[in-house]
């Protein structure tokens, strides 16, 4: 087993840091820093954090509508928000140039702009906050709430000061896993963003055009992203538990 | 507050809610998927016919089958050895073998991709050696399954390890002080008691091995019927300016999908009851 | 359960001798690794050989893709038999890399297949009227071509244009402030021409600058494209060569000899290459209007190696003065 993740996982993953401090750190900062890079890194940290507070609110908005609420299609909608966890990216890449691109049928055309880029990242990122949440408020004590709503408080009130913290563990780490997922996306951006290079795109051309150390420069700052969201789920998943048996 | 403005401007509420939640899905889920469908038509029927019997288009949906059907078996055994030895066993460094497990659902395809090019590449760390035997790993099926494996490696585990964790071992120690060997123990008290979860993460590893695009891109050199993947073949037809055969494949990919998701749907609630 | 255990190492098992079986090279086949645009065309052109006896059961492995990638690929140890790219530029990366000889151009026609120029490529009209060079570095012209640093396309793109600025008698100071100013009205450049061509077509841009060849496949693809070739410009000579290690040797060499007869150099014709055979060339004429053509081995240029060492040097070329001094991608 450990044999088999080596060579899967850890061979390559070492490969990757190694190449990008193969001439020195020096090097490997001159490359990061690079306008170029730069300007990658920022589209894609900037459109992934945007997406990522999106799904926060249209998220939780969504897991609340699907389990406080009844209505005729309830179980298809439900059924649905797991389309990008089966949809390959690529088509969903399409399907959004068929609607937001050059031949839309609603004369909507952001092709090459970064709202591209967003919806592209929306797209793929949907599931996470939703079906983080979810869980949590099905369980949810519904007492609580009635006790709060007797005593005279208002439903924001409620929400803010009952369901919010109870929920917010949900929330983060769906945020976290949205938040990873997006800045390393490719195959939704690839088509619809024109020639507007975020980081994935930008690792693709320097593999194709030779410069594996400018490729693996960026792609340890992803890597590094990836870890650090990967703690902050365990992180939070460990401050949930201490929270329940509270 | 009398109760019937309360009762109003809850229903306000929750039609709100529900619109906003609607729209939202509508505007980045539902909408386009159903105009590349009403699309894909837009040429007639002939030419999607024409796309989809093309012999490369038929040998890129055969390399996703094949390089699917020897990911998920490999990710399922995998999955099921590393759940056990997460849950049952302690052993240094778990926490660090967690991470790595759960890594390829946080990491870009890309940064997959260029990992196997400098390993398995002219001048890499093991590629002059592979191309000194003759054997080719990269712009070739053995990279692209490489790639595959770990983009859709962690799915049977963390489907596995929760169920595990909830229904304890307490069966399996049961058997053990009868005598039971461990495969046996494995083969009729572990197996059964964590099936369902087992076969839900054989659904989602399928689906991730479908739809792989970033990783394969990189690694296989795109030979037209020889390396191209379905997902591959999908973007080859876009920059050849064949918008309506892009649309055919995806159409394909994305039936494929709601296969998927039907079974997810199904399995869900087994899944769940298991543990 | 044992039966399904036995199944799935089974199942591993047929995986594992498939992928090994599948990374052993075979024999008695050709591997052609092209750039994008001749996809079809040498699709046709690999149907006509294998109805000669030469070609008789020859199998063909293709891969097409923006040149200089697929040059690198090949180079990175991609199969290659033969390559058909569209720089001697990226012919020369795999020469570096000990893949083709160094002396491919003396092949007949200087190893070259065919023939392009480069053309200002539109959208159905051409509202702002561009006709000539000078035409396109007016104000609020927006122009679409690749980036120079990683686009072959790019790099005829930019040598056109200084090339046309010194036909018209500037100076080589004036000249390349010529390019500048053209770059400064440049509003997108993708990593490849192809790119750059989808680009365009979705709507960016005023003119795409490209070969007469890409813009020929757009129209014959169904895209709404049109093209003029200007007053004077760049000769693209698109070569092809064998590469030294491949172990069919013989038959890439025979099937390159017959790209070059008439029946190939017709078909090339007629996707809108210019001919390199001279007989085909001039039947097909009036398709290809004559201009001043200059050419990259030409004592303006003097070859790739001193152009790419002078213009396209990732630290000290000119592009990256240019680019830098119009905000654009150095690298």
């Amino acid at each position: 087993m450990t044999a088999f993740l080596s060579v899967i996982v850890v061979l390559p993953i070492a490969a990757v840091v190694w190449e990008s401090r193969r001439d020195g750190a020096a090097s490997f900062w001159d490359v990061v820093t690079s306008p170029g890079a730069v300007d990658a890194l920022k589209l894609s940290l900037g459109a992934a954090a945007v997406v990522a507070l999106m799904n926060a609110v249209l998220g939780t908005i969504t897991a609340w509508v699907l389990v406080r609420d009844r209505f005729r299609g309830q179980h298809l909608v439900n059924s649905i928000i797991d389309l990008p966890f089966a949809l390959p990216t690529i088509v969903a890449g399409l399907t959004l140039i068929a609607l937001y691109g050059p031949r839309s049928p609603v004369g909507i055309d952001v092709f090459g702009t970064r709202v591209a880029i967003g919806l592209a990242l929306l797209f793929v990122t949907l599931p996470f906050v939703v079906r983080t949440v979810q869980p949590v408020l099905l369980e949810l004590d519904r007492e609580m709430e009635e006790a709060a709503r007797s005593l005279g408080a208002g439903e924001l009130t409620v929400f803010r000061r009952i369901v919010l913290p109870n929920i917010l563990p949900g929330i983060l780490s769906g945020v976290a896993l949205a938040f990873a997922r997006a800045v390393g996306e490719i195959g939704a951006v690839v088509l619809i963003a024109g020639n507007l290079q975020v980081a994935s795109v930008f690792i693709f051309t320097h593999i194709e055009s030779g410069d594996r150390a400018g490729a693996s420069a960026v792609a340890v700052v992803l890597l590094t992203i990836s870890f650090a969201v990967l703690l902050v789920i365990g992180g939070v998943r460990r401050l949930a538990t201490r929270h329940e048996r509270v | 507050m009398s109760v019937s403005s309360v009762a109003l401007s809850s229903g306000a509420r929750r039609l709100t809610l529900r619109g906003i939640a609607l729209f939202y899905l509508l505007a980045i889920l539902i909408g386009p998927v159903i105009v590349v469908c009403w699309r894909t038509f837009d040429q007639g029927a002939g030419h999607v016919w024409d796309t989809l019997t093309d012999s490369n288009t038929i040998h890129a949906f055969e390399m996703t089958l094949l390089v699917t059907a020897i990911a998920v078996p490999v990710n399922t055994v995998f999955g099921i050895i590393v759940g056990l030895a997460i849950v049952r066993r302690n052993f240094p460094l778990k926490g660090l073998l967690n991470a790595f497990i759960d890594l390829p659902l946080a990491l870009s395809p890309v940064v997959v991709g260029l990992s196997l090019f400098l390993l398995y590449g002219r001048g890499g760390w093991f590629g002059d050696w592979f191309e000194a035997h003759g054997i080719q790993i990269l712009f070739a099926l053995p990279a692209m399954v490489l790639a595959t494996i770990f983009v859709s490696l962690p799915f049977v585990a963390r489907e596995v390890i929760p169920t595990l964790r909830e229904i304890g071992d307490e069966q399996e120690q049961a058997a053990r002080t009868l005598g039971a060997s461990a495969w046996q123990t494995f083969r009729r008290i572990t197996l059964p008691s964590i099936r369902w979860a087992v076969i839900y993460g054989v659904v989602l590893t399928t689906a991730r091995c479908l739809g792989e695009y970033g990783a394969v891109a990189i690694v296989s050199g795109r030979l037209e019927g020889q390396t191209e993947t379905a997902t591959l073949r999908v973007e080859d037809r876009y920059t050849n300016f064949d918008l309506a055969g892009a649309y055919s494949i995806a159409v394909v990919l994305a039936s494929m999908a709601i296969l998927v998701l039907i079974a997810m749907t199904l399995l869900k609630p087994k899944e769940e009851a298991e543990r | 359960m044992r039966r399904i255990t036995i199944l799935a190492i089974a199942i591993i098992a047929t995986g594992v001798v498939a992928a090994v079986a599948g990374a052993r090279t075979h024999g008695g086949s050709l591997s052609l690794v092209g750039y994008s645009t001749p996809k079809t065309v040498m699709g046709k052109i690999i149907q006509l050989w294998q109805q000669t006896p030469a070609g008789k059961d020859v199998s063909f492995n293709t891969s097409y893709g923006p040149s200089g990638d697929q040059a690198r690929a090949v180079a990175a140890g991609l199969k290659a038999d033969l390559v058909f790219l569209s720089t001697g530029l990226d012919v020369d990366t795999l020469v570096d890399a000990g893949l083709v000889d160094k002396n491919w151009q003396n092949q007949t026609y200087k190893g070259n297949e065919a023939y392009s120029v480069v053309v200002f490529a539109f959208r159905g009209g051409n509202p702002k009227h561009i006709r000539t060079w000078d035409d396109l570095v007016k104000p609020g012209v927006q122009i679409v071509t690749p980036n120079p640093f990683s686009s072959g396309s790019a790099k005829w793109n930019v040598l056109a244009a200084y090339a046309a600025a010194r036909h018209e008698g500037k100076t080589d100071k004036q000249a390349r402030a010529f390019v500048q100013k053209l770059f400064k009205n440049v509003v997108s450049q993708d990593s490849s021409g192809r790119n750059a061509t989808n680009t365009f077509l979705a709507g960016k841009g005023d003119v795409l600058l490209t070969y007469e060849s890409e813009a020929v496949a757009a129209q014959q693809a169904g895209q709404n494209i049109a093209y003029l070739v200007p007053g004077s410009t760049m000769l693209i000579e698109l070569p092809i060569a064998p590469v030294k290690s491949s172990s069919n040797l013989d038959l890439a060499k025979k099937f390159i000899a017959f790209t070059k007869t008439a029946p190939a150099q017709n078909l090339l014709a007629q996707a809108g290459y210019r001919p390199v055979l001279k007989s085909v060339a001039k039947k097909y004429r009036s398709k290809f209007p004559t201009r001043a053509l200059v050419t990259i081995d030409g004592p303006l240029f003097g070859g790739w190696r001193k152009v790419d060492k002078r213009w396209f040097d990732p630290n000290k070329g000119l592009m990256v003065g240019i680019e830098r001094a119009v905000g654009g991608p150095t690298g």
